[in-house]
């Protein structure tokens, strides 16, 4: 099976603690090669799907197979093979760098470890500093060091527990180079994250709330085939505009960006004729924008939130 | 503005209050330990132990025996079980701690006392914890000069001089000089490995899951198991240092003798210090932080010290207190150590304590392991 066409494949995946069901019934596939991005308000079942799909935790239903492996049955050899990187720094912050990747090259059982940790170590850029300390290594560097043992076993899927949390700018450029190079030299890519510029660097996306899948798609076709419209709104008093457009028939989001606002619908003639008294207004000007992520995103949670409340 | 406000102190106190309530674990602690101390110090504790096991081993049934007995009884210290046990199974029954006393009554003695002779009557005490039988040698000595003489009447009130005719000899066994060290430093040993040993396991494992490496390492193919056994490991040969450590100071330091087999006790010391450390597996699987695991670690330590014999004579504690007891690792490990250190204890001897040790150990480590699977998944 090791040919098939998806790297991840689940169907009906559900996780319960007590009456509470985390993970709802969840179907997706994570295709090969593909960098997936996996978006979702916190508490949503992200994690725990995650957790699931890499054989951690056992699924209360359905089915699924990750590598070609089954979920349920197949778990130790889900975790030879997939790289999980966990949310928070899973590595010891009281042993050295070198320490920490020589005890997961040998939790892996993995042969000439010396090389594998020295080279492992080179691509970090680390050798200089092998002997400090994993906790005195900044958020950045942290997380680098964590991909990086995540990587040491030569992984075919990786599973990024939103692993640039609280990481800056910078550094998040850098990991995201890093990983559309690993994409590029065929390994699959999860990545769970709440960053709209992240999720519009990750080939498709899957949405999910109350642990349920509510979109999935190229970041292009979400967009689309939401039938969202978005207007921008620049000018003079638009605090009190947007206070009078808030909860409008045929108004469902206004997003205040610094000196723009931004007023979606989900049907345009509903939304133009909400607006169309406001706009006659001269101190403002009413550009027809493109609906972001974001705004999406923040449509289907409160979508989520009147279809499971 | 800069002075001191009642107001802000009052919110303080008031937002300290909130979280001692949320923190139940603190509150126990707070309300439990101190009622715990008073039931104890306040009624438990009698530094002064009555009905102590007695066994008599009489070479003749006589009137003069009996009374002898009696008076023993009398002064409420002795509980007498038997009368009529043989000289070899009263001495097992003091090796085995199951016996606090043993009086041995000659088979001559009424024919001595007959004739005006100075009869012995020989009383052996289990000595090793001299706490518990000072009172009762106290109480011997008293009614020593009193003996018999309200049996010496009539024609034979002759018999009665100055003295009584009897002479007590008293045998302070495996303790003759009643050194107090003699009883602490093997029960000291368990005491330590109890708190080191739990505290380690607890704090060890809960850290891992606190700060989110033991979800990192369960991602990887390692087993549950060997995590658990690789973590405890270190520990165990931690645990057999610092006893060998508290043997040398006890033989160099205290000149603590150690009579018994090193080969039986490192196997009892093994297997409490499995005990200790399935208590602390069982603890770290409750804990939800390293905080509470120490908490937890001291709810389990406390009573071990006060009710196993530590720190007052066991068969000074009330019913209730000695059944808690029974119940805890340190108080057979604790009699085992004594009795392989001080008396020479064989496997024979300890089995009875040995048992329950063992017993301790698989029930906890069912529980913990069982709950230490769950909190993986």
């Amino acid at each position: 099976m090791s040919d098939a066409e998806f790297a991840v494949d689940v169907q009906d995946l559900t996780k319960r603690y007590g009456d509470k069901a985390v993970v709802d019934a969840l179907s997706m596939q994570v295709r090969r090669g593909e960098v997936f991005g996996f978006l979702g308000p916190n508490g949503s079942g992200k994690t725990t799907t995650i957790r699931m799909m890499c054989g951690l935790l056992t699924p209360d239903g359905g089915t699924g197979h990750t590598l070609g492996y089954d979920i349920l049955r197949e778990a130790q050899a889900i975790k030879r093979e997939v790289g999980y990187m966990t949310q928070r720094f899973g590595l010891y912050e009281d042993l050295s760098i070198r320490e920490n990747l020589d005890f997961i090259a040998q939790i892996y059982q993995m042969d000439q470890r010396r090389q594998r940790v020295d080279a492992s170590l080179e691509r970090l850029g680390l050798q200089a500093r092998q002997h400090q300390l994993a906790g005195g290594l900044s958020g950045g560097w942290k997380q680098r060091l964590a991909l990086a043992a995540c990587m040491l076993h030569e992984p075919r899927l990786l599973l990024l527990d939103e692993p640039t949390a609280g990481v800056d700018p910078k550094a998040r450029r850098d990991f995201w180079e890093e990983i559309h190079k690993l994409a590029a030299a065929g390994i699959t890519v999860l990545v769970s994250t709440h960053y709209m510029d992240e999720a519009e660097r990750c080939h498709r996306l899957g949405y999910i709330a109350y642990g349920r899948l509510m979109a999935l798609g190229t970041p292009k076709e979400l967009v689309e085939n939401s039938g969202f419209v978005t207007w921008r709104v620049t000018g003079e008093e638009l605090n009190q505009l947007a206070d009078a457009l808030h909860g409008r028939v045929g108004v469902s989001m206004v997003t205040r960006f610094g000196n723009t606002l931004h007023v979606s619908g989900e049907s345009e003639p509903e939304l133009d004729a909400a607006i169309a008294p406001f706009r006659l207004n001269q101190a403002q000007q009413w550009i027809p924008g493109k609906p972001q992520l974001e705004d999406l995103f923040i449509q289907l949670m409160g979508k989520a939130q009147d279809n499971f409340k | 503005m800069n002075g001191f406000s009642v107001i802000r102190l009052w919110a303080v106190v008031k937002k300290e209050f909130i979280q001692i309530r949320r923190d139940r674990l603190t509150f126990a602690m707070l309300v439990g330990v101190p009622l715990m101390q008073l039931m104890l110090f306040g009624y438990a504790i009698n530094g002064d132990p009555k009905h102590l096991p007695t066994v008599v081993v009489a070479h003749e049934q006589s009137p003069f025996a009996r009374s002898v007995v009696q008076a023993l009884i009398n002064t409420g210290y002795f509980d007498v079980t038997s009368t009529s046990t043989s000289d070899r199974t009263a001495d097992e029954l003091l090796a085995r701690g199951e016996a606090q006393f043993v009086l041995t009554i000659p088979p001559d003695f009424s024919r001595k006392v007959l004739r005006g002779e100075r009869s012995q009557l020989l009383i052996e005490a289990d000595a090793s914890d001299p706490a518990a039988t000072g009172n009762a040698i106290a109480a011997i000595q008293q009614i020593a000069g009193s003996l018999l003489r309200n049996d010496l009447t009539g024609t034979l009130a002759g018999l009665n001089g100055p003295e009584a005719p009897v002479d007590l000899v008293i045998h302070r066994r495996y303790n003759p000089e009643g050194l107090s060290q003699y009883n602490v430093v093997p029960g000291l040993m368990g005491v330590i490995l109890t708190m080191t040993m739990i505290m380690s396991t607890a704090l060890g494992l809960t850290r891992e899951v606190e700060r989110g490496t033991m979800e990192n390492l369960l991602a990887t193919p390692v087993r549950p198991l060997e995590v658990m056994i690789g973590k405890i490991v270190p520990y165990i040969l931690m645990g057999l240092a610092s006893t060998l450590l508290i043997l040398i100071a006890a033989r160099w330091l205290f000149d603590v003798p150690f009579v018994g087999g090193l080969g039986l006790l490192a196997v009892v010391v093994l297997v409490f210090i499995a005990a200790n450390l399935v208590v602390g597996i069982t603890i770290s699987s409750v804990a939800r932080n390293q905080m509470q695991a120490l908490q937890m670690t001291f709810f389990f330590f406390l009573p071990s010290m006060l009710l196993s014999g530590f720190m007052f004579p066991f068969r000074g504690m009330p019913r209730w207190a000695q059944m808690i007891g029974e119940v805890l690792p340190l108080t057979h490990f604790m009699r085992i150590s004594r009795g392989v250190m001080l008396k020479g204890n064989g496997l024979n001897e300890v089995w009875s304590n040995f048992w329950p040790l063992l017993l301790f150990m698989l029930i906890v480590m069912g529980i913990g392991l069982k709950r230490f699977r769950r909190t993986l998944d």
